[in-house]
């Protein structure tokens, strides 16, 4: 057993159990603070995987952006403890077992269809694999249409979350002016 | 090194515990969670099979769909906090407004 392997089992483990503990955790904050847990183990399977840049932005948008968004509503929400009221008795147990049919499923399919070959090590692509300069280039050349509609869907979600969480304060405002 | 079946059933794993908590729990913020961890499952997919291909063209797509998702939740959470300011719970049995 190498060390890679042990490491690679070492992550897997801790990412399969923050998943786990942010599907039970009744407290949505501790639910959040264990998805960052697990956004983190991945950042570090790009790094294995031979993804730097990757990894770095996974850090910085993942766990720092978009969990950052997240905290910050329910806190401002303050909607963290809510009671996990059941109205079909059947719907959870029955989801679980569902659940276990698509794992088995997926696994199966994926381990039967793909040959279990190993990763390539990083000294045989090539040198500059995955850095932002190779990324960069193929991102501005190859993808560059789909790189501009991404800000186009980017200037589309900012305008809609302002849309969506205006209030109706142009009246609230208006009465509260001083005469 | 690792071989890239371990790295596809370990996406699986996290894909199937993701689309376990959209079904099992009921506060919407955390369905919302789980839905962010399923297009982790999906990226760490796309990282590994871009690894095994040697080609970059994954991790670029891992790219559009870390944009995707900051939007989807930028706008989500934006709904999130309407509703909650409607009906002042984000209880997914409590919306039923539409229901028939």
């Amino acid at each position: 057993m190498n060390t890679e392997l042990l490491l690679f089992l070492t992550l897997a483990l801790v990412a399969i159990a923050s998943a786990l503990a942010m599907l039970a955790s009744s407290n949505a904050i501790y639910s959040a603070l264990f998805l960052i847990v697990n956004f983190g183990t991945i950042a570090i399977f790009y790094l294995l995987l031979g993804a730097p840049f990757l990894a770095m932005a996974q850090v910085t948008v993942y766990a720092g952006a978009i969990m950052v968004l997240f905290l910050f509503v329910i806190m401002l929400l303050g909607a963290e403890q809510l009671r996990q009221r059941q109205s079909l008795t059947w719907q959870q147990p029955l989801a679980i077992a569902l659940g276990a049919v698509l794992l088995v499923e997926t696994v199966y399919i994926f381990l039967t269809r793909s040959q279990s070959e190993l990763l390539p090590s990083l000294e045989q692509i090539l040198p500059d694999f995955g850095s932002p300069t190779a990324i960069g280039e193929l991102l501005f050349h190859e993808y560059l249409l789909p790189f501009e509609i991404t800000s186009v869907l980017l200037l589309v979600a900012m305008i809609g979350a302002i849309v969506l969480s205006r209030h109706r304060d142009i009246k609230v405002r208006e009465e509260l002016r001083p005469e | 090194m690792v071989p890239v079946s371990y790295y596809i059933t370990l996406s699986a794993i996290l894909f199937t515990l993701g689309a376990l908590g959209v079904l099992i729990r009921r506060n919407a913020i955390v369905i919302f969670m789980s839905v962010e961890l399923m297009l982790n499952a999906a990226n760490l997919a796309f990282v590994a099979f871009s690894q095994m291909y040697a080609s970059l063209n994954g991790q670029v797509f891992v790219f559009f769909v870390m944009t995707v998702a900051a939007a989807e939740v930028a706008v989500g959470l934006a709904l999130i906090v309407a509703i909650f300011r409607n009906k002042h719970s984000i209880d997914v049995d409590e919306l039923s407004t539409l229901r028939g």
